[in-house]
């Protein structure tokens, strides 16, 4: 077996045939199975290993070769797709809550496959063609059928298309340029593409515009799967390229690590302050998801570029569980709201108790309240950035201080409601039973967090410079 | 190749490109489209071999052709979007401005990449920079379809002398073409149709 046939080749197939199946459970169950499956077996037989059942002997090869190219998977991306997968279960699984499964899980575990491969394929720079073709897979996945796009999903496809033809020039020009930042004439231009190229792709300050109008457009529930999915390979990407130039590594470059910072807190304070005054619940999703970029971009910033792969890994699995449950009860919400303004949704604490409990409580999770499950990894973060210097510190609370008042604000819109209104839970079981154990997720991950520390140290050796 | 037609090649992007972007009736932006796919692949062959050149047009023309096929049900242009000016004398203006720019700016570039003839160069920031004009302009589907498609076309002319991997080559025509059925179906869904409305 080769590990790029089990964990890119099949579940594209897969997403493919699960468009011919016409009931939404059974989609549901196949597709979250699927990916659960692909979790556990990179658990079991990671690439480049070999098990052993009774007289059977497996055996997992990392490299595909494809047109000349090479396809590599390494069991130093074993975590990595247990990651993945696992995360694309749980959000598979969500989708019997949050409807829309026959368009979220086929062309789910399709992208997600397409950006699987972008991991592996060599050489590294190729990833931005591969993500393209994610992001217009990911276009049907979005959309609403019947209904005209909206400027967030046009802007969507088009910035994130814009992205890669200027970060595979910014490639050809740094592909001769490995010596140092003396060759400052090649470096500049290269760097001023490369910098447009991934401002576009992660959506940084002031191109982040399209991410509140999307999640506003389409069922949130879709538009958090993508929102997660992408900017995390984005960031994976953008790693590569510091792992690959030495200038961009190399800790007496300074400069770099700033702009990354600078960049990171500007996301952070901005969409933390919009976040505070917004009255769309769609939108604050949005704008927190902005600022989890801004949180990863600040983590890898830092000088100890170890902790900072750590922090930026070990952040994945709260984030993907908060914004699950996050998006599962603004989805269920929007299925008994006109809209998910402020004033539709007073006083539905009393009709959804579970989903209010559930969206604030992820919504605190990702700011980093005490004992959820962001905490003691944002907690380090703000600790090791407070070391470094001051002041950046202080804009990290501050942007953290906006998002607070935006949870605040959306705990007194949900629970404020006229007394003599009966309290009813109309969630269903099964929407019960998800939010549950996100909630319970989010709880285990905040008071235990050394529970996946083993898993997660060794995710930066993907990276053979800076993980090292 | 002899360098006139490089030349020719070249100046028959610009007039296709600025040529699409003037146009407001869809029959004449993607014939603009299908030529100017044309003039990208005489301007790649001294790069590529004549099949992966030609593989490229096609792929070109086939994205055409689909985005032909979505408009053909169209009674009438797009809404204009009234918060842009979009005037004929406008884009003219604005696609001059970004030919003198793009005309300065292309010595600098070709110094980057000396692989790359002055033509080609010159043919493709052309395109890159009618392509975002025209994005700039736009968010109605069919217009950002065909300023991606011009964009990335652009993109690909100067790319052809640095890379010559059947799997990037092949990887870019699947976007072409996805695009296309992307726009397309945006643009699908943005229409309503007469035989879509309610029969009583």
């Amino acid at each position: 077996m080769t590990a790029p046939l089990i964990w890119i080749v099949f579940p594209l197939l897969a997403g493919f045939l699960l468009l011919l199946l016409p009931n939404q459970r059974l989609v549901a169950y196949i597709g979250a199975g699927i990916a659960l499956l692909l979790a556990g077996l990179a658990l079991w037989l990671p690439p480049d290993s070999v098990r052993q059942i009774g007289p059977v002997v497996l055996r997992m090869d990392s490299t595909l070769t494809l047109v000349g190219r090479q396809i590599s998977l390494t069991s130093a991306q074993q975590i990595m797709l247990v990651l993945v997968y696992g995360i694309g279960a749980f959000w598979f699984f969500g989708t019997l809550a949050a409807g829309n499964a026959r368009r979220i899980i086929p062309f789910g575990l399709v992208v997600t496959a397409l950006l699987v491969a972008s991991l592996a394929v060599q050489p590294f720079l190729y990833a931005a063609l591969l993500i393209e073709l994610a992001v217009m897979l990911s276009i049907p996945l979005l959309i609403q059928p019947e209904t005209p796009p909206g400027r967030g999903l046009i802007r969507f496809l088009m910035y994130q298309t814009l992205a890669m033809p200027f970060i595979l020039f910014a490639g050809f020009l740094l592909s001769g340029v490995d010596v140092g930042p003396a060759d400052i004439g090649h470096i500049i231009p290269a760097a001023v593409l490369l910098g447009l190229g991934f401002a576009f792709l992660l959506a940084v300050f002031p191109l982040y515009t399209w991410v509140p109008l999307l999640v506003e457009e389409v069922s949130p529930y879709a538009a958090g799967f993508i929102l997660i999915l992408f900017p995390t390979f984005s960031l994976i990407f953008g790693l590569n390229f510091i792992d690959n130039y030495s200038w961009l590594h190399d800790p007496a470059s300074l400069q770099f690590s700033n702009i990354l910072q600078v960049v990171g807190l500007l996301m952070m304070i901005t969409s933390g302050v919009w976040a505070a005054f917004q009255r769309h619940l769609g939108r604050i999703l949005a704008y927190s998801i902005v600022a989890e970029t801004g949180v990863s971009l600040v983590a890898i910033s830092l000088p100890d570029k170890q902790l900072g792969l750590q922090i930026f890994f070990y952040l994945l699995a709260p984030r993907a569980l908060a914004m699950g449950v996050w998006a599962i009860a603004l989805s269920m919400f929007k299925e008994k709201a006109p809209d998910l303004q402020f004033t539709s949704l007073q006083g539905i604490v009393r009709t959804f108790p579970v989903a209010t409990a559930g969206l604030v409580l992820a919504n605190l999770s990702l700011i980093g309240a005490p004992l959820l499950a962001s905490f003691p990894i944002r907690q380090l973060l703000w600790e090791k950035l407070a070391a470094t210097s001051f002041p950046p510190a202080i804009w990290f609370g501050i942007a953290s201080l906006g998002l607070w008042l935006g949870a605040l604000r959306t705990l007194m819109a949900l629970v404020q409601s006229q007394p003599d209104l009966p309290w009813k839970s109309s969630e269903t079981w099964e929407q019960r039973i998800l939010i549950g154990l996100g909630l319970l997720g989010l709880f285990a991950l905040g008071l235990f967090p050394q529970w996946v520390q083993p898993l997660l140290t060794n995710l930066p050796a993907m990276f053979e410079h800076i993980g090292k | 190749m002899p360098i006139f037609v490089l030349w020719l090649a070249a100046m028959l992007l610009a007039v296709t490109s600025i040529g699409s972007l003037l146009s407001r009736d869809w029959r004449w932006t993607l014939g603009f489209l299908a030529g100017q796919y044309f003039s990208a692949f005489w301007l790649t062959l001294p790069h590529w071999s004549l099949t992966m050149a030609a593989a490229s047009l096609v792929t070109g023309w086939m994205a055409v052709a689909v985005l032909a096929m979505t408009q053909l049900d169209v009674k009438s242009e797009p809404a204009s979007e009234a918060s842009w000016p979009e005037g004929t004398l406008f884009r003219a203006f604005a696609a001059g401005l970004v030919l003198i720019t793009v005309t300065s700016a292309a010595q600098p570039v070709n110094l980057w990449l000396p692989e790359a003839s002055l033509p080609l160069v010159w043919g493709g920031l052309t395109l890159i920079g009618m392509g975002l004009l025209q994005l700039g302009l736009t968010v109605h589907p069919f217009r950002v379809t065909v300023g991606l498609l011009v964009t990335l076309a652009g993109f690909e002319i100067l790319y052809a002398p640095l890379e010559n991997a059947i799997l990037v080559t092949g990887l870019l025509a699947i976007i072409h073409l996805g695009l296309a059925l992307t726009g397309s179906y945006l643009f699908s869904l943005n229409v309503s149709r007469p035989s879509e409305s309610p029969v009583e």
